[in-house]
This record gives structure tokens, C-alpha cells and sequence, in this order.
């Protein structure tokens, strides 16, 4: 009864196997070596909403409030910033916490650290252990999305490779408002390059594992912290 | 009702043998509203207790016959969620002439009032404390909605109080009750748990086949509580209680007078 | 197939594993006297399922959101051959390496080859179903090489030396203080052992689990993962998690293992922006799982040096060959129906004998393995067909129809796929007094003079009806009061008063009534 391949790493006679069920599975109807081509598979219907912006009395509610309110929902520490005042605040926030290093991708740029922290350059020969005696990682993202409280990360260079953001405790991501925001999912995906490495970061780790109850802090970062960079209206740093 | 209406009255195996008075309820209830009811005589079982357990070929002739016995009606009105929706949801899929249409026209008794008739007040009197359970063919199979609920608000003397859990199964599941008795039963007993917290004197549904379940296993724990087919509330009035209103004051002593 | 489910033995000094059922009536009857279990059970799956409803209601476009997901998943069975083509295409292009198992042994021998390869003897795991659903940890533990679970309830589970009862969360039937009992007891023996004084808090869990594994993760040189989704067009593989651990797994390693079943392709990238809003309200009932990551292949510098994807049949064939039951391959593993199942939350996972518990479970293990085990065969029974798991489904799987349409497989038999070939299935044996029964109720009821003569006889020697049943009847009265026969049936009372040479009395003038039960 079974066909399953023989001999070897399973490889070309099982990929023939698998494909040649398929096609009997579908039948002589189907499409594909052998069937009719007749259209088998009815048009996707695409009806679905492009985003969710809640309505307000003002007017559509603006993405970025929403993404400010997404965020910290999922314990995300969220702070708005004017550019000027970047720097001073990353600074506020490593102190705060005591981090002494700080992963820095490659293109991150130079004026946002301060002068006296240790920076350690996103290396490929560093070891997943030396990463893990570093305090902090500050990063920009590839965009951020509003109904979901998410920020994406690319690898671009202000983002640097995956593992900076995982194994360090305290990641800082800064997201440029307005133009940085969208507000849904089906509005991020054309913006993002599909053969780039992503990661899709939506509050710091969690768990339901227990009593499907949520936790946070996990392996990922245990202090996730998105500084929104734009103009704030009062000048104000942060809050 | 200026003009008497003639529909189709599918009893079902479990009323016409276990729940006559269910049967007479609805009779009663129709008339009093100007329907004219015939009972085919001919007519069996919609077949759902073969099919929900795997005999398509034993259910086939029940659907045949369902077709045949019923091909003359306007609207085939039953007293059952779950026969309405093996009726509605499954006889289409036989290859049965005629059983797509009389499918088609088959309607459980609230969707037949509160639709076809459209009325929501049938003149009813009830004086007793009732929680309704949402069987699952009627809520999600026919999608009932709150139709039942809106005959059940304009019964007089009726207080209608909330299940909690009430969109849970009750464990019933036809065949299920027996091959999977453990489990049926205790779906059954935390069933019966919700509706006996919410004080009401009688529990009520859609469906007999549930009420046989939630009634069995009230009964074995020893409650009061009356299990009630809503054509049995719906065809009390103060002139004629009814079959129903007349158990509710004899055996669970809830009646509000 | 799955060595995981079939009694296989414990570790030396391990916990009792359960075994596997002999059927699902039986395993869930002793579950249901599991007082901590249905507990544990109670508590999570209503947690969840108010959670679940909220996330979802958020979104007004939920079923356009529902059927879309449906249409496409729809989309990639009837043209799986050419989307595994362009896939594989695609992945072989961004630096990965494709490789093919028909079956469950061959998946294993793959995995095992590619790890030995690597001269390493442990790995590291994010869990995934399609290696729970192989018996991927035994069969490397036979060649000898660990696999460390580092999900949060797989590691509970491969501590207590357990198995999985949930799709989510595999030790959902565990509460917080046998979570850290097990923790305290047994984590030393795998590596770092629990911290002095470990409470049952689960964020001091969740903290336990974060030092006992990160030395794993620093530590390790391959990652073993599954997918939620792999992009046809662009050859992008999709995990969703929450907490780290699969990112871990992803991007540490050297080289990264990817056992995937063949179903989990989708056809464009845009379809992500479906199954991202679907699956995490679906599942952990988030607008978004903290963490998803996406790679294409391998990319230079950035995570594993080597990728392997491994597509997995083992049965999927079989089951797109059925055009009701395969349906079932929409899966996208969310785990709504088992929350919302009033069986499972009494049953418990482990009753359903295999990786995939629940409602999808019971549709699922029938058709991947066959009805041919007392088990399986007992799997599409273990429904009482209420209809909430078809509800809540985000890819609209009618689970109903298809466990009735499994019904209709064992006691009817009939045409099937087995491993790609076509065989006629016999009706399953153990069911011939229930046949006879049927057969006889479907004589008598196509014969309403049998029906009324034998009412008539049940209505007159009704207070002779025993209280309980004896035989199959037992099963019923052994909990719950039998209904009171009436004196009389609607059909005689109807044929009485208005039938022919009986009265015509419009109203329900008769006395005679019966008790209700």
C-alpha cells in the first residue's frame, strides 16, 4: 500500500510521490499535467476592510494615538518625543535603567547615543553569549502599524541583525511619526520586502502558557520601549 | 388573521410518541390564531438520529418519504430545532425528488410565528418564573435569533430571567447522550446547574429531544424544576392553562399564583 | 505512525505518561473523574473563550475576514502541486534546500541525517505540531540526539514527562502549582535547575523557564522549527509566537530544520494580511502575538547559515483526496474550537489520542491515520455536534459536517485514500447491533401502522417501564431520568379527534394527560 520513497535522503522520488498523490487526490477535473485546466478554485473575495481607524467625533482617529495606546497595552513603555529631543531621552531611559552598553546597528544614527556609553558594534563574529552581557539595543524599524500595536523590523541598517533585538533585555525602538506609521496590517504589507528577514514586534514577550493567562517577560526583551519621533505640538520630550 | 391558513404539521418521532401534549400545543396555539393544521398522517421521522450517526443509506428513505408526504404544503411547521435543521440543512443533500423544496418550506414553529404570521403576542398567559435554553440546532444551525425570546416577552404573567452559559450545549447530541454517556452527562448536569441558579420554576426550549436531556437529568438530582417546550407556554391562556401550566403548578409548586 | 501517541515508554525515573486510549468514550469518562484536570480545564478554556469573542468583535469585518481566509486556503488545495512548485522554486532560490517525506518515518530519517550532518548531538525546538504529529523527539532520542522543547508548555510538558493536550498550549492541563512541582523536581535533571524558593506566581514561572533555557539558546548550533505559513510566491516562511523562544530557535542557530506540512503553503504575500488578523485573535485572542518572524531562505550574515525545509504528507494527501473531509487542511492550528468545545473542556486533550486534540482533532486524526484503530473510530463520535467549534472556526471549517461525514466512513465504509491509493473501506466492525437497530428503526418508521401499534403498547404498559434500562438503554438511565411513556400519542389523540371516525374538536378539550418527565 505504501509508496514511500526508497534509499537516500528522501529527496526526488518522494517529491514525485507527494506530487503525483496531489494530482489524483484532485482528480482528472483538476488543473495541472493531465487535467482539463478547468478553473477549479472560485476568485478570493477581498471584501475585508483595508484598515479599522475607529471613527471619532473629531474625525478619524489619528494612527499614531492609536498605535501610542496599542502599544502600551501590551506593557510596551511608549514615549513622543520631538527630534531635538531624542537623544536626551534615549539617554533618560538607558540611565534609568542603569545600562552601561548598548548594541548599536550599523546605520543607527550617530548623535542619538550619549557620549559615555559603551557601544557595541552589531557584529557577526560576536557570540550569541557575548550579546547577552549587553544591557541595552537601540534600534530604528521598518514601519509600525497602528491596530495592532506592532513594529517591524527589516534588518535594514538602523535595525541590524535579528538576534541584536532578542538576546539584550532592554530594547529601545524608535518609529518616525507620522510618516513611519500605517494603520493596519493589509496597509503594511506592500510597504515590506518580503525576501528581507522580519520580525514583527507587538509588546515584549509574553506567555498564556499558564493557565492561558497572560505573562510578561519571557526570553525576548522584558522592557520593550517605542520612542514616537515627530513633531509633539509642544515641544515637549517625552512623556 | 383575516384568512385561515392551511399548513403541514411535522410532529416528529419523539413528540408524537414521548411529548404529545407538545403536539397539542402547537395545534391549539395555530388554530386559536386562524391556522388551519393538517397532520399527514403518513409522515415518519426526519431521519437526523440515522444521519447524525453515520447511516446516510437508513436516512435516505426517510427523506423520501418526508418529501413525498409533505410535497403539497405551503409550509411544513415543526416543533423541533434539530429536525428543522436535518430537514433544512441535510434532505437537500439526498438525491430525493422534491426534498430540496419541501426543504425549503419546512420552519420551526417560532420562525413560523414570528415570519410567516408575523406576530409576537399569541395571546398567551403564563404566570411563572421561566429561563430559556438556546438549543444549538436553533441557535446555530437555523440562526433563531432572539425570535423565541420575543414570544416569550409578551406571555403574561411570565418572568423570563437569563441562563448564565445558556449558548452551551447541553450534552444531548441525539446517539451521542448514549455512546458518550460520560461526558453527555456531565454537560447535562452543569446544564441543569445554571438553570436550576437562576430560580426559575421551569426551563424551556425549542426542542424536546434537550428537554428530555436537561429534564432527566433535573429529575435524577430531584429538582422541581419543570422542563417546558415553549409550544406549551405559548399555548396557555388564562381561559385554558393548558397541559403545561397545569404540571407547573402541580409539580414544582414555582407558580407565582 | 506517530510513535509519540502509542505507549511509548517513559524516561528511566520519569512521570506516567499517559498511554494511549483504547477509545475516546473510555479515556474521557476517566478524565471527567479528574477533579484537578477539569478544573484546570474549566478555568483556561472560559478564560479564553471571553477573550477570544472581545479580540474578535473588534473587527467589524470578521466574517468577510473569515471567508477570505476560507477562499484562499481553498485556493491553495485545489492547486497544491503548483504552489509546492513555485514554493520549493522560491526557497531553493533564496539559499534554502527543499526536501520531500511522504510519511512520518521518512520525515524523521531526513531530520536525523540533516542533524548528524551537522555533527552535533542536541537541538533546540520551537514547537510545532507537525513534529509532535511525527514523533520527531523520539526518533531523534533513538539516534541519539536531545531535543530541547523551549516553549513555555512543552517544556512543562517534556519535564513531566507528558504529553501535549492542547494545540496552543500543550500543558493546559497542568495549573500553576504542578507547573512549578514539576519545575522544582525536575529541572535539574535537563540543565539548570528551578531557583531556591520558586513560588507558583507564573511570572516567577515564566522567569524560571527564561534561566533554565537560556543556556540552551546560547548554547545551541541547530534550531528546529515548523511554520505557521509558507509563502508560495516569494518563498517566505511565517512563525507566530509569543514568547521569544521561537526567535531564538529562528535566528540563533546555525543551521535551522523546518518540518512543515504541505498545507501550510499560501499562495501570495498579501494573503499574510489575512491570516495576520485571523490567527492571533483566533488563538491567544491578541490583536497581535508579540512576536512573528518572517524569513526568506537564508540571508548573509543575518541568522542560520543553513536552512532545510522539509515538506511533510503523511496522510494530507489522503485527506485532500476526499472533496467533504478535506476542508479540514484549512487548519491554520489556532486552537478556537478546542477553547469552545464543551467536550473537549471535559474530555481534556489527552483523551483524543494524538497531536491534534479537539474538534479539529476529531476530524482531523481520522483522516490523517484512518478509521481502521477502536480510537479512531471513535473520534468522529466525540461530538455532540453543537456546531460552537464551526462558529468560531476562522477559516470555516464546518466540523459538523465532516464528523458526520467520518460517521458515515466507519459505519458505512466506502471509497477512501490510503497513502495515495485508492481502497474500499468495509464498515468498522463493533457496530452491528447499533446497524441492526437502525435498520430496524428505519423499517418501522416507514411504517406509521407499526409506529402507532407499538405506542399503543408502550402507552399501556407504561407503569410496568423500569426506572434504569438494563444493556445499551443503561448508558441513559444510569444518570438521567427516562421521559414517562404518555398514555396516548400525539398520532393516536390526533387520529381520535380528527382523523377519520374521530371528532373534530378544535381545542385541546382531552384530559388525559401525560407526566412530564
Amino acid at each position: 500500500m505504501t509508496d514511500h520513497a526508497r534509499g537516500g535522503g528522501g529527496g526526488h522520488d518522494s517529491r514525485e510521490v507527494i506530487l503525483g498523490r496531489i494530482r489524483r487526490a484532485l482528480g482528472p477535473s483538476g488543473p495541472g499535467p493531465g487535467g482539463s485546466g478547468a478553473p477549479v478554485a472560485p476568485p478570493i473575495p477581498r471584501d475585508y476592510a483595508v484598515s479599522h481607524l475607529p471613527d471619532t467625533s473629531e474625525g478619524t482617529t489619528d494612527p499614531v494615538e492609536l498605535l501610542a495606546e496599542n502599544l502600551a497595552d501590551y506593557r510596551a513603555l511608549v514615549h513622543r518625543v520631538d527630534p531635538a529631543g531624542l537623544p536626551a531621552l534615549i539617554a533618560r531611559l538607558l540611565a534609568a535603567r542603569g545600562a552601561r552598553s548598548v548594541v548599536t546597528p550599523p546605520g543607527l544614527p550617530d548623535g542619538w547615543l550619549p557620549e559615555d556609553i559603551t557601544r557595541v558594534p552589531d557584529d557577526p563574529a560576536a557570540t550569541a553569549a557575548e550579546l547577552d552581557a549587553v544591557d541595552a539595543v537601540v534600534t530604528g524599524c521598518a514601519l509600525a502599524i497602528a491596530e495592532t500595536g506592532t513594529i517591524v523590523l527589516d534588518g535594514s541598517p538602523d535595525q541590524g541583525r535579528r538576534r541584536i533585538t532578542l538576546i539584550p533585555d532592554h530594547h529601545l525602538c524608535v518609529v518616525r511619526v507620522p510618516e513611519q506609521v500605517v494603520a493596519s496590517v493589509p496597509e503594511a504589507m506592500p510597504r515590506l520586502v518580503p525576501h528581507r528577514p522580519q520580525t514583527w514586534i507587538s509588546g515584549p514577550s509574553a506567555t498564556s502558557d499558564i493557565e492561558l493567562d497572560r505573562v510578561e517577560g519571557v526570553h525576548g526583551p522584558r522592557v520593550l520601549e517605542v520612542l514616537l519621533v515627530g513633531p509633539t505640538g509642544t515641544g515637549a520630550a517625552g512623556y | 388573521m383575516a384568512e385561515r391558513m392551511r399548513v403541514g404539521l411535522f410532529i416528529t418521532c419523539v413528540n408524537d410518541t414521548l411529548y404529545p401534549d407538545t403536539g397539542r400545543a402547537v395545534v391549539t396555539l395555530l388554530e386559536r390564531l386562524g391556522v388551519e393544521v393538517d397532520f399527514p398522517e403518513a409522515q415518519s421521522c426526519c431521519g437526523q438520529p440515522q444521519f447524525n450517526t453515520g447511516y446516510r443509506s437508513e436516512t435516505e428513505p426517510l427523506v423520501r418519504r418526508y418529501a413525498e408526504v409533505f410535497a403539497g404544503c405551503d409550509h411544513i411547521v415543526t416543533p423541533s430545532g434539530s429536525c428543522a435543521a436535518m430537514v433544512r440543512d441535510h434532505h437537500p443533500g439526498f438525491a430525493v425528488p422534491g426534498a430540496a423544496e419541501t426543504a425549503r418550506r419546512t420552519l420551526e414553529l417560532t420562525e413560523f410565528l414570528v415570519d410567516v404570521l408575523g406576530v409576537t403576542d399569541v395571546g398567551a398567559y403564563y404566570p411563572h418564573t421561566v429561563t430559556y435554553h438556546p438549543t444549538c440546532h436553533g441557535l446555530r444551525a437555523l440562526g433563531l435569533g432572539d425570535r423565541p425570546r420575543r414570544l416569550l416577552e409578551r406571555v403574561r404573567g411570565l418572568e423570563l430571567v437569563e441562563l448564565p452559559g445558556a449558548e452551551e450545549c447541553c450534552g444531548f447530541g441525539g446517539t451521542f447522550a448514549v455512546k458518550n454517556a460520560a461526558v453527555s452527562t456531565a454537560m447535562g448536569r452543569d446544564k441543569a446547574r445554571a438553570v436550576v441558579s437562576t430560580g426559575a420554576s421551569a426551563v424551556c426550549t425549542v426542542d424536546n429531544s434537550c428537554l428530555m436531556h436537561i429534564g432527566g437529568v433535573l429529575r435524577r438530582a430531584g429538582s422541581p424544576v419543570r422542563p417546558v417546550h415553549l409550544a406549551e407556554i405559548l399555548a396557555s391562556t388564562e381561559e385554558s392553562p393548558g397541559a403545561a401550566a397545569h404540571g407547573a403548578v402541580t409539580g414544582t409548586g414555582g407558580a407565582k399564583r | 505512525m506517530s510513535g509519540t501517541f502509542l505507549g511509548m515508554p517513559g524516561r528511566p525515573g520519569g512521570g506516567s505518561r499517559p498511554t494511549a486510549p483504547r477509545d475516546f468514550p473510555t479515556a474521557a469518562e476517566a478524565a471527567g473523574r479528574d477533579a484537578t484536570l477539569r478544573g484546570n480545564l474549566r478555568h483556561a478554556t472560559h478564560t479564553i473563550r471571553d477573550k477570544r469573542a472581545r479580540a474578535v468583535a473588534e473587527l467589524s469585518d470578521w466574517p468577510e475576514l473569515r471567508a477570505a481566509g476560507a477562499a484562499i486556503k481553498d485556493d491553495v488545495l485545489l492547486r497544491l502541486d503548483s504552489h509546492l512548485e513555485r514554493l520549493e522554486a522560491a526557497v531553493t532560490a533564496a539559499g534554502g534546500t527543499v526536501h520531500w517525506a511522504s510519511d512520518a518515518a521518512e520525515a524523521n530519517r531526513i531530520v536525523t541525517e540533516l542533524v548528524h550532518a551537522t555533527g552535533e548531538t542536541e537541538v533546540i525546538k520551537v514547537k510545532s505540531m507537525a513534529t509532535q504529529e511525527i514523533g520527531l523527539n523520539e526518533a531523534l532520542a533513538e539516534a541519539g540526539i536531545t531535543a530541547y522543547e523551549t516553549d513555555l508548555a512543552e517544556l512543562i510538558v517534556q519535564l513531566g514527562d507528558d504529553l501535549p493536550s492542547h494545540i496552543l498550549v500543550p500543558a493546559i492541563h497542568r495549573n500553576r502549582s504542578e507547573i512549578r512541582d514539576i519545575f522544582r523536581e525536575r529541572m535539574g535533571e535537563w540543565g539548570r535547575a528551578a531557583p531556591e524558593g520558586l513560588t507558583d506566581r507564573p511570572a516567577e514561572l515564566a522567569e524560571a523557564a527564561r534561566l533554565h533555557l537560556r543556556e540552551k539558546f546560547l548554547r545551541a548550533r541547530v534550531g528546529i522549527s515548523g511554520a505557521n505559513f509558507m509563502v508560495a510566491e516569494t518563498g517566505t516562511l511565517v512563525v507566530v509566537e509569543s514568547e521569544g523562544n521561537g526567535r531564538m530557535c529562528l535566528t540563533l542557530p546555525e543551521t535551522l530544520i523546518s518540518v512543515v506540512g504541505i498545507e501550510k503553503v499560501v499562495p501570495t504575500w498579501r494573503d499574510l494580511e489575512v491570516f495576520l488578523q485571523l490567527l492571533p485573535r483566533s488563538s491567544t485572542a491578541e490583536r497581535m502575538n508579540p512576536y512573528t518572524t518572517m524569513w526568506t531562505g537564508t540571508t548573509d550574515g543575518d541568522g542560520p547559515r543553513e536552512f532545510h525545509l522539509v515538506l511533510l504528507d503523511n496522510g494530507r494527501t489522503d485527506v485532500l483526496a476526499d472533496t467533504v473531509g478535506r476542508q479540514a487542511l484549512r487548519c491554520i492550528r489556532c486552537s478556537a474550537c478546542l477553547n469552545v468545545c464543551p467536550v473537549y473542556e471535559r474530555a481534556g486533550g489527552h483523551a483524543y489520542g494524538s497531536a491534534y486534540p479537539g474538534p479539529i482533532g476529531a476530524i482531523l486524526t481520522p483522516q490523517l491515520r484512518g478509521v481502521g484503530s477502536e480510537l479512531d473510530a471513535s473520534l468522529p463520535y466525540a461530538s455532540s455536534l453543537c456546531g460552537a467549534c464551526y462558529e468560531v472556526c476562522p477559516v470555516a471549517i464546518d466540523i459538523p459536517r465532516v464528523l458526520v461525514h467520518l460517521r458515515e466512513r466507519v459505519v458505512e465504509g466506502g471509497e477512501v485514500t490510503v497513502r495515495g491509493s485508492r481502497v474500499r473501506l468495509k464498515p468498522a466492525r463493533g457496530h452491528a447491533a447499533e446497524r441492526a437497530v437502525m435498520r430496524a428503526a428505519r423499517w418501522a418508521l416507514e411504517r406509521p401502522g407499526v409506529v402507532r401499534a407499538g405506542q399503543r403498547v408502550a402507552g399501556r404498559t407504561r407503569r410496568l417501564h423500569p426506572r434504569r434500562l438494563p444493556g445499551p438503554g443503561a448508558a441513559w438511565t444510569a444518570s438521567r431520568d427516562l421521559p414517562t411513556v404518555p398514555a396516548e400519542s400525539f398520532r393516536q389523540w390526533w387520529h381520535r379527534t380528527r382523523g377519520p371516525g374521530g371528532g373534530s374538536g378544535a381545542g385541546d378539550g382531552d384530559t388525559s394527560r401525560k407526566e412530564r418527565s
